[in-house]
């Protein structure tokens, strides 16, 4: 008896076993059939930021709506090469040179009062477009390999969600593991490649080492407005001291009616 | 029998651990479902400002007429080209600006902490600190109930937040009235903030949005960026404490209308048209451009105030300078709002 209860025991001890790392397998299949390709990145988007927005130009106004004072570098962390780039700006020359949209390159292009509107040009390129200086950027959503080409006002800007899910506790004080669907996400944005420009309007440079790094997160709707920040940090080991961070704010518009583009200018 | 019978209650025994352990097994093997929750980050630590924008504003105060931005109604506009900055040594209005907004327009740093409840084990609420003379702000996290719009209205305020994915979204009610901006701008007990904490990496973004029906017509938006600092940055500052100044009780020091002095200094400064510098919702957006710019003039020459850090320039000394009596660090100059 003892000998038939140990090998019905060992039996289904087998037969457990053999259930269990089939609910294994077809676990780990199911993950990876779960997993498949990555999506793109319009498919990933776990916010969106397509459509129009208008600048709320409520931060740095004497600097952004006007043009600042010859000189004034205030709030800008200029090293001293930078302080004699700035005392020679001369717009005209910067006309003259064909170089009029040098306040409008991506370092810079956020804190220009202006409208935005946001497409996606493919399942992996965000399409942004300012109204004011008529600027395109791209953001890619894939990283290329390939040689970017010639540095350029607007750069090469790769871009990632950072995108967070609801996780499951794993318990015992151990770190919770994202998994389910995404609840909530921000852009990431890296660009380089740029040309040198200008910080502000009134020749403040950054130069063509510079690199910045943007965040877009939609904030809750407050008021019924749908707002957008912008986190903007730049780079720069030839003209600035130390990383330069601002933050812009935009608005939702339900239409295009407010766009209105207009070419760079120099002076305003 | 006896025998058997504790055999087989012992195989039904075994029998049931078999299928335990492999409910378990199986268990293990399928993706977790179990306790679902929302990841947060973890925003406790201390905060270094980045002074990279609207420094005027923060430390040596804006311009004296400079509303440029805000968008005051005509009762907002009127307040504050009322006010004169010698108001602000009255003892009842030392404190003024000493609410959540400060935070926004100040040049704190912060630094944030978790209070976790003994009982529960989960965070009750974050504290935020780092005002030169306030005390933590406290978002409460678990959900009590907001008091009346009638209950007592404190410099702090009442603040509520909940997480929506990695941000912390604060909402900030019953506050006493307080200073909007330092030339004067002001907002009233019926202000509500809303601060949205989100965390990049090393970086600390904070958005914070004022919304007030009795002088402003649309909300005012704003943000602050922050760095990770290894060091534990100065939040010891000293509380406000009311005390004489200089102005006599029973005396108000304000400006009549249409008689502020100060009004034109935008102007005289940056050459930028009055119009603007009032304030107002159309100045916040691109096209008002349009309207100011046949009327704005760019200074000649090159900037001599105000041009680098936002400080104002040193008063002419009369006496030789002194080290500070205490302490190794010095907090950053500040003036009276509006001085």
């Amino acid at each position: 008896m003892a000998r038939h209860f140990i090998s019905t025991s060992a039996r289904q001890m087998a037969l457990v076993l053999l259930v269990s790392l089939l609910a294994q397998t077809a676990a780990q299949a199911q993950g990876r059939a779960g997993r498949g390709p990555p999506p793109t990145g319009e498919a990933a988007a776990p916010v969106d930021l397509t459509g129009y927005w208008v600048s709320l130009v409520t931060q740095d106004w004497i600097f952004r709506m006007v043009t600042p004072r010859r000189g004034d570098y205030s709030d800008v962390p200029l090293n001293a090469a930078g302080i004699q780039i700035m005392d020679a700006w001369d717009p005209a020359k910067d006309v003259a040179a064909g170089e009029q949209c040098k306040s409008y390159g991506a370092p810079a292009i956020m804190r220009v009062p202006e409208r935005l509107h946001i497409t996606w040009q493919d399942k992996q390129t965000m399409k942004m477009q300012t109204d004011a200086g008529e600027q395109t950027r791209l953001f890619h959503f894939v990283r290329s390999d390939a040689d970017p080409g010639a540095k350029s006002l607007q750069g090469y800007s790769f871009a990632l969600w950072q995108i967070q899910r609801k996780s499951a506790d794993t318990g015992g004080g151990r770190a919770s593991r994202p998994a389910g669907p995404p609840v909530w996400g921000n852009l990431k944005v890296m660009t380089n490649n740029l040309t040198a420009g200008y910080l502000r309007k009134n020749g403040i440079p950054y130069s063509d080492n510079a690199k910045l790094t943007e965040y877009y997160d939609l904030l809750p709707q407050i008021g019924g407005e749908q707002l957008m920040m912008v986190t903007s940090s730049v780079t720069d080991p030839t003209y600035l001291t130390k990383v330069f961070i601002v933050n812009s704010n935009f608005k939702k518009e339900s239409s295009a009616s407010g766009w209105e583009p207009s070419p760079c200018s120099a002076t305003w | 029998m006896v025998g058997y019978t504790s055999k087989f209650q012992a195989g039904n025994s075994v029998r049931g651990t078999t299928f335990a352990v492999a409910l378990l097994l199986a268990a293990a093997a399928l993706p977790l479902r179990a306790q679902e929750q929302i990841t947060q980050v973890d925003l406790s630590g201390s905060w270094a400002l980045q002074e990279d924008e609207g420094v005027m504003e923060r430390v040596a105060g804006p311009v004296p007429d400079d509303f440029t931005g805000i968008p005051l109604n005509d009762a907002g506009r009127y307040l504050a080209l009322d006010y004169n900055p010698g108001s602000y040594s009255e003892p009842e209005r030392i404190c003024l600006q000493e609410t959540p907004w400060s935070l926004a327009i100040g040049p704190w740093a912060i630094r944030i902490w978790p209070q976790v409840d003994p009982a529960t084990r989960q965070v009750s609420a974050w504290m935020i600190g780092g005002t030169e003379s306030h005390p933590p702000v406290t978002i409460w996290m678990d959900g009590r109930p907001r008091p009346s719009a009638l209950a007592p209205h404190d410099r702090s305020g009442f603040t509520l937040g909940t997480w929506k994915g990695d941000m912390l979204i604060a909402y900030t009610t019953n506050l006493k009235a307080g200073i909007l901006r330092r030339s004067g701008a002001f907002s009233s007990d019926q202000t509500t903030l809303t601060s949205t904490f989100i965390r990049h990496d090393d970086m600390l973004a904070v958005s914070y949005v004022l919304q007030d029906p009795v002088y402003l017509t649309e909300p005012y938006a704003y943000a602050n960026s922050y760095l990770r600092s290894d060091g534990p940055v100065g939040i010891d500052w000293d509380p406000c404490i009311v005390g004489y100044e200089g102005v006599d009780e029973g005396k108000v020091p304000f400006y009549l209308p249409g008689k502020n002095p100060l009004v034109g200094q935008m102007k005289q400064i940056y050459g930028i048209p009055e119009e603007a510098s009032l304030g107002g919702a159309q100045t916040m957006y691109p096209e008002f451009r349009d309207k100011i710019k046949a009327k704005f003039v760019m200074p000649p020459g090159k900037c001599t105030l105000y041009c680098t850090t936002g400080f104002a320039p040193p008063p002419p000394s009369k006496a030789p300078a002194t080290a500070p009596s205490t302490g190794t660090r010095e907090p950053r100059a500040r003036r009276a709002p509006g001085s």
